[in-house]
């Protein structure tokens, strides 16, 4: 009965998982013969500069966005705590942008952030925030502010949704003791809440910061990679090499590349939050 | 709600532990009620934008300041799409229709019979064939984009929708593995001893006592590969390249490109409304299912 599973799997996972590691050591292209070329193509990608510029700036948005999707989302949690149905209702309209796709939600930001036209930019403008020429897709800083508007609104519901139940997870019992012996709010949050959210707060950053280093739709939606390449992402990067440029063995190696570096940064995550567990 | 204004120990009902108890428990009822309901603004405003937009005529689309809502609805928009650069996106609707139906069957029927088998059914190599399916989780499938565009040539897939669907249903595999195997699981064991000795044999037991069980698990993993392939965006961009093929995230890259560098931002609000739209009902209807589901399978 595992026939189907494990026939698909290995058929559209393993293989390509495997062959990843031998494209990666090819010259490649889409037609013709491919040539065994050895790390030739990690040597180059160590010092190729475009791909050097797609990580650094998937490794800036993600430092960018983890915090701001954590902190609001902790912020939505604490405030849908309340019991009751209204706080219920809430809840599903803050979740309800997580079950559309990011693609479409690009497409109805890049709307909303048009010069002129953009509900957005009319409002900002209204509040004397912008002026009536003020593009924000026309520098690097103001088309990554668009999309993390539109990846916040996207799935901060999501962060909120894990770390309330992480929240309700924490027995009544405990928070009661430590009101007894006197602490403020502020202490229970530091001393009780924290530390028992932990197992919650590994597995929400562990979440968003590799769904943020594998960023694409947004940006390729969004920004085009632009303005002048400054937005693209890793992914992106990929995703040229492979299928615009067609050099599939190159594009391998990115990718290999790209899965190294999210393994660490995900067991860095895991290793830290582990660690202080045991102070 | 009031009772949280009135520090009484005695008067300890469930609500006014609750909010006692909350580092926000200093702020009045009627602060919680009036940042709750900025925030519901917030939050449905880019929606109700969307559709708006999809209403507006030509010469209101382009007014600045932008209107609110539409002076006079149109479904011109909607009837545009028709023809986008030769286009019927109607019909990449249909073929939007055509893989996530066709994902969503095809992994309920491939998790539940794997996850049925995994829970229950001891052979030799089980635990291989777990952790081999769960490592489809760890290992981003945009890492492995490049050589599953070259298998699917081999296999005369690429450029297909049957090859699209065959590549989803392996992705949202894990996860509905993962919920149907705890589903069965969890159901005893002599329920479906008691089958097998009414001579049911191991199919009809899973037909008659464990699927009416597992259910809930079923609607939940339906819901989320329907919710995932419905939305998917990077794989249908690489592996189809033929127009008349792409499914409805991949149309809207059309539509938005427009002509002549011009973007007709009513059509491609229409474009997302329709996109869009589905999911929202879907989620309204059924988000007990889905968010239990989407929680037992993060936090487990």
């Amino acid at each position: 009965m595992t026939l189907p599973a494990i026939v698909l799997v290995v058929t559209f996972f393993l293989v390509p998982l495997v062959l990843t590691f031998w494209i990666s050591l090819n010259d490649w292209p889409l037609l013709g013969q491919p040539q065994f070329i050895g790390i030739s193509n990690y040597v180059q990608a160590l010092s190729d500069s475009n791909f050097g510029d797609a990580m650094g700036f998937t490794l800036l948005y993600t430092v960018i966005i983890t915090p701001v999707l954590f902190l609001l989302g902790l912020g939505l949690a604490f405030l849908v705590r309340r019991r009751g149905r209204a706080s219920r209702v809430f809840q599903s309209i803050y979740f309800m942008p997580v079950c559309i796709g990011f693609a479409s939600g690009a497409f109805l930001w890049l709307y909303l952030g048009q010069p002129q036209i953009g509900p957005l930019l009319s409002l900002l403008q209204s509040a004397g925030l912008t002026n009536a020429n003020t593009n924000l897709y026309t520098t690097m800083w103001g088309a990554m502010t668009v999309v993390i508007a539109m990846v916040t609104w996207k799935v901060v519901g999501l962060q909120m949704l894990l770390l309330l139940s992480g929240l309700q997870s924490i027995p009544e019992e405990v928070n009661e003791a430590a009101r007894i012996d006197g602490a403020n709010a502020w202490q229970l949050f530091r001393r009780i809440t924290l530390p028992l959210l932990r197992p919650t707060l590994a597995l929400v950053l562990v979440f968003s910061v590799a769904g943020s280093l594998l960023a694409f739709d947004q940006f390729y939606i969004m920004t085009n990679g632009g303005p002048a390449n400054s937005t693209i992402t890793a992914v992106y990067q990929i995703y040229r090499t492979s299928f615009i440029s067609f050099r599939l063995g190159y594009g391998a190696a990115l990718s290999v590349l790209l899965m190294i570096i999210l393994a660490i940064v995900s067991a860095v995550q895991l290793l830290l939050l582990r660690n202080t567990d045991n102070n | 709600m009031t009772t949280s204004a009135m520090p009484s120990r005695s008067a300890a009902s469930n609500t006014a532990t609750r909010s006692r108890r909350s580092p926000l428990r200093a702020v009045p009822a009627l602060a919680w009620w009036i940042v709750s309901i900025l925030l519901a603004i917030g939050f449905i405003y880019p929606v109700a934008v969307m559709v708006s937009m999809a209403l507006k005529g030509p010469i209101e689309q382009s007014a600045i300041p932008p209107t609110l809502l539409p002076r006079n609805p149109t479904l011109g928009n909607f009837t545009h799409l028709t023809s986008v650069q030769g286009l019927n996106v109607f019909q990449n609707l249909a073929n939007s229709v055509e893989v996530t139906l066709a994902t969503t069957i095809g992994t309920v029927i491939v998790s539940t019979l794997a996850g049925y088998a995994l829970a229950r059914a001891p052979f030799p190599g089980r635990n291989l064939v777990f952790v081999a399916i769960l490592a489809t989780f760890m290992i981003p499938f945009q890492a492995v984009i490049t050589p599953l565009f070259m298998v699917l040539r081999t296999l005369g897939l690429n450029n297909s929708l049957v090859g699209l669907t065959l590549v989803y249903i392996t992705f949202n595999l894990p996860f509905g593995l993962f919920i149907m195997r705890n589903a069965f699981a969890a159901i005893p064991a002599s329920l479906e001893e008691a089958a097998l000795i009414d001579g049911c044999g191991i199919v009809g037991a899973l037909r008659r006592v464990m699927l009416p069980v597992a259910v809930p698990a079923v609607v939940t993993t339906a819901l989320l590969t329907f919710f995932a392939s419905w939305n998917e965006f990077f794989a249908a961009l690489v592996l189809i390249t033929d127009q008349s093929k792409f499914t409805l995230p991949v149309t809207l890259t059309l539509v938005s490109s427009g002509q002549l560098g011009s973007i007709n931002w009513g059509a491609l609000q229409a474009g997302v409304a329709l996109t869009v739209v589905p999911c929202i009902l879907v989620y309204l209807l059924l988000q007990r299912y889905y968010v239990s589901g989407l929680l037992s399978g993060a936090l487990k």
